[in-house]
């Protein structure tokens, strides 16, 4: 089966700093990916090179076979949703606004409020945080909301950057179950980006580990525990290694 | 080191420099050639035009009051302190009205437009922009640079009536013009052009101060140093393009 998305030999640098290194990634329709890594290794990086945000010096990005190029780009990101690490909402539209950005285009503001409304319920937000703007927001909450937004317009693909990081561990949990069903329900494909063990093990089919600018370690989440490979095992077991 | 180091040196800055001017005015061109968001645009509009009349019309009033006893007490060494209200009048239409609004729309638009899409920028909002797919710069710039290259001139209009009334509550109140003859000296000696030159003025102002604000925001380096250089760029270069831009214009219009 072709996959959705696929990387090649991803390259990129700023400066002289060499952030990512060769980087060979694939993810199957329906398939939820977690990639793992220490902070600063260039998860967010990749994200932001797969999406053109970031123009990577080498390599490819390919969309259902297809290299994803600035022609196809606005195809694929129609059926797209993505949660920003610092969840990104825009602070000069209210929280419904900011989830129903992309539904106020094809529906009515009234249709799209009430969607909105829906989604936010979903990650644990109630109706009165929707008329708040994002300013009034805990992080955690405006996480949530984020999370909302990225959801709302049931896209295809999606990408969850760190979604649980700043959420306690009752609200953590709920929303590791949300993005499992979410990609259950609706045969989205997804990659997460975590530190957190939990959420890789409650959220993805399969793993990447991350270090040093390349993919040291992929596989299925249930062979992740047995791989003797240094980097992951020491990551799952908070090994420090200078 | 050869002889042509220099040569080459400076071919290099001039290459660098054209690429510059060829990505704003790309930037320019796709920031005015799209249909803005009319809710957007409104909001807008209000920013930029309504909330700088307080600021715009203080400085009209006072350049007038101040050009009206400047241009009497010199029309007096040749004892032509009469033309008063019609210098009063044509400087304001045709230089003061627009270089000076055009300033304090620089100062208080350019600096806000650059803050707010900077920040946006730095968090990661932009980026957040196109992946719901919606184009930055249809979304951000356009809205902006119409309401501006918009609420410019009517912001010099007002600024030219209240510029007026300046030099004519200090013509009248102490230097002996009556009401009646004040108000004739100023109007019979104004052309329609002196004034549409101004508005005309304003609506390129306008579209300077809103370009350079959009462009240094959109361009804002990391974090909040970025943001605050973003905004001191986009001051400093609407300023001066104002006055370049006004010189070319005042050019081209009265030589
Ligand atoms: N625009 C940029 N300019 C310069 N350096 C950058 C830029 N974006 C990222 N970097 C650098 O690239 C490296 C990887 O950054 P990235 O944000 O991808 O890390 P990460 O793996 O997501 O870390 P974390 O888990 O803390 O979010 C960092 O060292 C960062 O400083
Ligand atoms: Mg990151």
């Amino acid at each position: 089966m072709t996959p959705v998305l696929e990387t090649r030999a991803l390259t990129k640098s700023f400066g002289a700093q060499k952030v990512l290194n060769g980087v060979d990634l694939a993810v199957a329709p329906g398939e939820s990916l977690v990639v793992i890594g220490q902070s600063g290794t260039g998860k967010s990086v990749l994200l932001k090179c797969i999406l053109g945000l970031e123009s990577p010096d080498a390599g490819q990005v390919l969309w259902q076979g297809q290299p994803l190029n600035a022609a196809r780009r606005p195809a694929f990101l129609d059926g797209f949703g993505m949660l920003f690490q610092g969840a990104a909402l825009f602070d000069s539209l209210t929280v419904w606004q900011n989830v129903a950005f992309r539904l106020r285009r094809s529906h009515g503001d009234r249709r799209a409020r009430e969607i909105a409304i829906e989604k936010l319920a979903r990650v644990g937000l109630g109706p009165e945080v929707a008329d708040l703007h994002p300013a009034a927001l805990s992080g955690g909450m405006a996480k949530r909301a984020g999370l909302a937004r990225a959801i709302a317009a049931d896209p295809k693909v999606i990408f969850f950057d760190e979604p649980t990081t700043g959420l306690d561990p009752i609200r953590a949990a709920r929303i590791n179950a949300l993005i499992r069903d979410i990609v259950t329900e609706t045969g989205a494909s997804a990659i997460t980006i975590t530190h957190d063990m939990t959420t890789v093990r409650s959220v993805g089919d399969r793993v990447a580990m991350l270090a040093e600018g390349r993919v040291w370690w992929q596989g299925d989440v249930s062979a992740m525990d047995a791989a003797t490979e240094p980097h992951l095992y020491n990551f799952i077991r908070g090994i420090w290694q200078a | 080191m050869t002889l042509t180091a220099p040569v080459s040196g400076l071919g290099r800055l001039a290459l660098a420099a054209l690429r510059g001017i060829g990505r704003i005015a790309l930037f320019a061109a796709r920031g005015l050639f799209a249909v803005p968001d009319p809710r957007e645009f409104l909001r807008q509009l209000v920013q930029i035009g309504w909330l700088s009349l307080p600021v715009v019309g203080l400085t009209a009033l006072f350049t007038g009051a101040a050009l009206a006893l400047q241009m009497y007490s010199g029309g007096e060494r040749f004892a032509a302190g009469d033309v008063m209200p019609a210098v009063v009048a044509i400087g304001m239409a045709r230089e003061l009205g627009p270089v000076l609004g055009g300033l304090m729309v620089a100062a208080r638009v350019a600096s806000s437009i650059a803050a707010e899409i900077g920040t946006m920028r730095v968090t990661e909002q932009i980026d957040a922009l196109v992946t719901l797919s919606a184009n930055p710069i249809h979304h951000l710039v356009t809205p902006r640079i119409w309401a501006a290259i918009l609420a410019v001139p009517m912001l010099v209009g007002v600024g030219d009536v209240i510029g007026i009334m300046g030099g004519w509550i200090v013509g009248t109140q102490s230097l002996g013009f009556t009401s009646a003859a004040y108000i004739n000296g100023s109007w019979s000696f104004l052309e329609s052009w002196d004034v549409i030159s101004g508005l005309l003025k304003g609506a390129v102002f306008g579209l300077i101060v809103a370009l350079s604000g959009c462009w240094f925001g959109m361009n804002a380096g990391r974090g909040a140093a970025g943001v605050g250089r973003a905004t001191k760029y986009a001051v400093v270069v609407a300023a001066v393009g104002i006055f370049a831009a006004n010189f070319v214009l005042t050019g081209l219009f009265f030589a």
